[in-house]
């Protein structure tokens, strides 16, 4: 039993509709949602277990597994896919050596693709983790990665 | 209750104020199709297999969830109500595990039975199957997925009925999937085994396993029953061939509406038990033998009455059945007070 | 002395081209120059003009600034501020005219705006309540509290306002059909789910001007007899969140939300809810089921969520943008508001213009303005001098339309007849080198990953949809696909479970209405005209151009091209990738695809 997850059961216990933000806020207390935590919200608000893990795997944003430390958005809008975001997704993958959706075995990026972020005017746009980077070519992306990968060692 | 006038099908029927097309419909014999619609369920319109046509309206209406207005003019059959339906069976059709010819639900299956209704031999969309290996871990029913129509009729039985919450839709769209929680086995959910998912599964998703290889269902007589244990007395159908019990199936007639428990649905194995006990048996010389039953009387009075005089009604006690009529537990305690002299009568619930 | 103010985009379009690094660099240089105490920087939403950010305007003499870098800052401050002269290389030049605009009115982009609903959006600091309030803020609360419910709803009604999210259904109807539901707990849910791709309008509003969503809700909570309000916002517009939670704060601390509001018995809560990734959840019925904490999944109506809604009380959902014309129809009057638009179509709509556009970015116009005129006029044309070729309006729901239908002047009714429809207003221009088939299957990725899976027609649906164009644009479409797409798409269309389904198809029908030769030649002639499917694009080497210089052979990543010296190279079809490198290396461009 996770203290920390536990003190997040107690704060929304009883408070109507809490589950969403319940799993949103142990997902950003472990990075995602390990079974233990699913059964651990199940059990403290008197839930189902299928109830949490169908709630869990409907919404895009939760994770069952574990992710990287930078995560990489691919925005897949319209504005970006007439914009050349399909090549940007191949140049990430080419270069991590991982598809979408998965996360490089030194667990330092996990690359996702996303529907529209709304910053279509900078077609085609990444973002990774909260900075956005807009009107990228593919000859940009090491670039980017550069910069993460520094900071991922840092740490 | 109040009445209001619609029009099916260009005949105008009385139909309750508040009741639903679908109940509008079935009250006046005008049968529309439903893969997800369930009596005592709630009610969900995911199937889209009931849509009807009513004037006015720019889309089809699911009759299972659209109330009846006065004056509504319903096509349940038109051209436009039939080609959705025929598109949503063909869509089923393109996903589903389509061995028919050995399926235990074949002849028993409402996938088949409307394929049959609306002519549809056949799907036209080739692609992607879904294929989910099948989980046979528990001992009373299978779970194949590949066969699911999603209907979400076992989720809502699992938690309307029994409680116990095993299922539910997993994930999203075209991937998602009725299931527990991380595919565990049941074994290993909180389920009771009731069997009440088996028994609203409109296809052959969910399944007992004493069916398989036993009989086809057009060859199993359905013999309508109480259920032998506790005292509520719920009715069932058992299925039968060949003089054995192949299955239960629900017979709605009685106070359970249908619903079932482990034991009813699926513990009725010792009928056909070799070990059960089929006539009297008295112990003579340290051995059991058999003996007629007016000779098993004679000793079961012999023995309560001298028992009762040598050292009084005390010494005895009845037990008594709930499942039992009253009448019949109202002579067995007069029969215990009045001729054995005692008070001792109980009865057990679950006997 | 008030300060002279310097605005700052800090829209998330601005601050993604590094809008933030400029301010630095210009409280720096104010400091520097002595100038902090005359100027006042103040942060703002978004200007609309994504395209040319970051941009600043200096308001005293209304420079209008854009694409400006850290470094041309200081420009800005000794030749602007001190001397007075305008710094030109900054000012916005029109491409196709030369003309070069000193302020934002004099930018085309901006002129043939209407922007009412975005009358604060780049002109206020988003983050502090006075200067909304100094903007006639709230004035439009405190006259609907004045005034009786039923003369609000009557207004709205009055207004014509019709919902901004994507149906176009009657706000003052929904409002009224909710105040009259029986139910003592009501409430006024903003959806703020804005999934469309292409869309963004309803971001930049709640960025730039969050206090006019506020006002919108108290309005109509006012106005029903609701105490309570949720915000269903998307995770993925974390500003947005900070600062409408800012933004309720500060109307808290002033008395604009709580208990007597203004002195009135009226009392309104509002609370923010996050999303968590289900573009489904913009539909109202899976938003309500969202939150109260289950899975996204539509419920059947009715009962309407105006009857029976979150907790199953009566509830009003109205989108971003419906709500932020609320306090505009109260503040000029409905009959003024009314004037507006076409006869169906009242107001204004907020367009976010993208794709193969110069100007990409929002623009709020009238309704009944024409296409030509927000792509042309507006937008400043197709980006590179190709050729237009259609605009896809609406995002999943809606469809394409093709130049034929430029001149439409476009409400809600005329795009549905074409066979788009409103949406949220993404509008993505396309030219002439996007394929349509592609454009559809693009779109149908997105529905059949969004749909929720609840109904058979959408779950299974759009699935078989995708499939077929896949193949299409794989090259194995057959004669047949189209009519089953057609009819499949129809059957969809009328028997799905909600406005997701019964929508999804549209992409595919509008394009095959207007572009079916080119679906046609996909599977007849197994040709992609516009040169984008690549299992349709065939590599070849012309010979007479061909200088034999090898780069090709050398860059072809499988080897598929062969050739020897002084021969013209050939490229194997059963080899090549299709990648497209060896045109890019060609320095005779000898090498073409088709």
């Amino acid at each position: 039993m996770d203290p920390k997850v536990a003190a997040l059961i107690d704060k929304y216990r009883g408070y109507e509709g809490g589950l969403v933000p319940l799993l949103q806020e142990a997902q950003d207390l472990k990075g995602y949602l390990p079974r233990e935590v699913l059964e651990q919200i199940a059990g403290g608000m008197h839930t189902s277990l299928a109830k949490v893990y169908g709630v869990a795997t409907f919404y895009s944003q939760f994770h069952l597994k574990p992710r990287g430390k930078n995560i990489i958005r691919v925005c897949q809008g319209t504005a970006c896919h007439v914009r050349g975001g399909t090549e940007i997704m191949a140049r990430f993958e080419k270069e991590l050596g991982v598809g979408s959706g998965e996360t490089t075995p030194d667990l330092n990026f996990t690359l996702e693709s996303v529907a529209c972020i709304g910053a279509c005017g900078l077609a085609p746009v990444i973002t990774v983790n909260d900075d956005t980077h807009g009107r990228l070519t593919p000859d940009k992306i090491p670039g980017i990665l550069e910069q993460y990968q520094e900071r991922g060692g840092k740490q | 209750m109040e009445r209001i006038t619609v029009t099916i099908n260009g005949n105008q029927y009385q139909a309750l104020k508040g009741s639903t097309i679908l109940k509008a419909a079935e009250a006046n014999n005008i049968h529309i199709p439903t893969m997800c619609y369930e009596e005592g369920l709630s009610i969900p319109g995911c199937c889209r297999m009931c849509v009807v046509e009513v004037k006015g309206a720019r889309k089809l209406l699911a009759a299972c969830t659209t109330p009846v207005t006065e004056g509504m003019e319903i096509q349940t059959e038109s051209d436009r109500v039939v080609e959705a339906r025929k598109d949503i069976l063909r869509l089923y059709l393109a996903s589903h595990d389509l061995r028919c010819l050995t399926c235990e639900r074949n002849g028993d299956c409402r996938l088949q039975d409307y394929c049959y209704r609306y002519k549809v031999e056949d799907t036209p969309y080739r692609g992607e199957q879904k294929k989910y290996p099948v989980d046979i871990s528990n001992p009373f029913f299978f779970r194949d997925y590949s066969k699911c129509i999603m209907c979400g009729k076992c989720v809502r039985v699992c938690a309307e009925i029994n409680g116990a919450y095993v299922y539910d839709f997993m994930e999203k769209g075209f991937d998602s999937k009725v299931t527990s929680a991380f595919d565990d086995p049941n074994q290993e959910t909180a389920c009771t085994f009731c069997g009440m998912c088996v028994q609203v599964c409109p296809v052959a998703a969910l399944v007992e396993k004493s069916v398989m290889w036993a009989g086809r269902p057009w060859e199993m007589q359905k013999v309508k029953t109480t259920c032998p244990y506790c005292g509520v007395g719920c009715q069932l159908k058992l299925k039968v061939k060949d003089g054995r019990i192949i299955g239960v199936a629900k017979d709605k007639s009685g106070s359970n509406l249908g619903h079932l428990c482990v034991k009813g649905q699926f513990g009725w194995e010792y009928v056909h038990s070799p070990d059960r006990l089929t006539r009297p048996l008295l112990r003579k010389n340290g051995k059991l033998e058999p003996v007629s039953w007016e000779d098993a009387y004679n000793h079961i009075a012999r023995r309560l009455s001298s028992i009762r005089d040598q050292y009084g009604g005390q010494a005895l006690a009845g037990l008594s059945s709930a499942k039992c009529t009253n009448e019949e537990n109202y002579l067995f305690q007069k029969f215990m007070r009045t001729l054995i002299h005692t008070n001792n009568v109980d009865h057990c619930a679950r006997l | 002395m008030m300060p002279n103010r310097i605005l700052i985009c800090g829209g998330t379009g601005c601050i993604s081209s590094h809008s933030r690094p400029v301010m630095d660099r210009l409280e720096k240089e104010l400091q520097q120059a002595n100038l902090d105490q005359e100027y006042q920087i103040i942060f703002t939403g978004c200007q609309g003009f994504c395209e040319q950010g970051p941009i600043i305007i200096v308001e005293k003499d209304s420079t209008f600034y854009c694409r400006v870098d850290p470094d041309q800052v200081p420009a800005i401050v000794q030749d602007h501020l001190k001397a007075g002269r305008p710094v030109e290389e900054l000012l916005y030049t029109n491409p196709d005219t030369g003309i070069t605009a000193r302020t934002r009115d004099e930018v085309v982009f901006f002129q043939k705006q209407k922007r009412l609903v975005l009358h604060n959006c780049g002109l206020i600091d988003p983050e502090n309540i006075d200067e909304y309030i100094a903007r006639g803020g709230y004035k439009a609360l405190e006259k609907a509290l004045a005034a009786d419910p039923l003369q609000i709803i009557e207004m709205i009604k009055k207004s014509g306002l019709r919902g901004r999210g994507g149906g176009g259904f009657p706000a003052g109807i929904k409002w009224e059909t909710a105040r009259n539901a029986a139910g003592k707990h009501k409430y006024v849910v903003c959806n703020a789910d804005e999934g469309d791709p292409g869309a963004f309008m309803d971001r930049s509003i709640m960025e730039g001007d969050p206090h006019a969503v506020l006002e919108g809700m108290l309005i109509a909570g006012f106005a029903i007899g609701a105490q309570e309000g949720y915000i269903y916002i998307r995770a993925e517009y974390p500003l947005a969140v900070r600062r409408l939670l800012a933004a309720i704060r500060q109307a808290e601390e002033k008395g604009f939300i709580g208990d007597k509001i203004l002195g009135s018995g009226f009392g309104f809560r509002i609370r923010v809810k996050q999303g968590a990734g289900a573009f489904v959840c913009g539909e109202e019925t899976a938003l309500i089921e969202s939150i109260q904490g289950n899975r996204g999944m539509p419920r059947p109506r009715p009962p309407f969520p105006a009857i029976k809604g979150v907790w199953d009380m009566p509830t009003n959902v109205n989108n971003v943008e419906t709500l932020a014309n609320i306090p505009v129809i109260l503040g000029m009057g409905a009959g003024e508001y009314a004037k507006i638009g076409t006869q169906q179509s009242k107001g204004t709509k907020i367009f976010a213009l993208t794709g193969k556009i110069n100007n990409t970015g929002l623009a709020e116009v009238p309704m009944g303005i024409t296409l030509r005129e927000i792509i042309y006029d507006i937008g400043g044309g197709i980006k590179d001098g190709k050729k237009f070729k259609a605009v896809q309006i609406g995002g999943p729901s809606g469809g394409c339309i093709p130049a034929e239908h430029l001149d439409v002047a476009i409400d809600y009714d005329s795009l549905i007849s074409l066979g788009a429809m409103m949406g949220s207003g993404g509008l993505v221009v396309m030219d002439e080198e996007t394929c349509m088939v592609d454009v559809a299957r693009f779109f149908l990725t997105f529905t059949r990953t969004e749909s929720c899976g609840k109904c058979t027609p959408c779950r299974e649906g759009t699935k078989r949809l995708l499939e077929i164009l896949e193949r299409i644009v794989e090259g194995k479409g057959e004669k047949r696909d189209l009519e089953t797409l057609e009819r499949l798409g129809r059957n969809i269309i009328d028997s799905s479970l909600c406005g997701l389904g019964q929508s999804a198809p549209n992409p595919i029908l509008s394009t095959l209405r207007y572009f079916r030769s080119e679906y046609e030649l996909h599977i007849e002639q197994k040709v992609c005209p516009a040169g984008v499917c690549k299992a349709l694009k065939h590599y070849r080497v012309i010979p007479e151009k061909c200088k034999a210089c090898g780069l090709c052979k050398q860059e072809c990543p499988v080897g598929a091209i062969t050739g020897e010296k002084k021969a013209p190279h050939v490229i194997d079809p059963a080899k090549c990738a299709k990648c497209g490198e060896c045109v890019k290396k060609c320095p005779f461009e000898a090498i073409v695809h088709g």
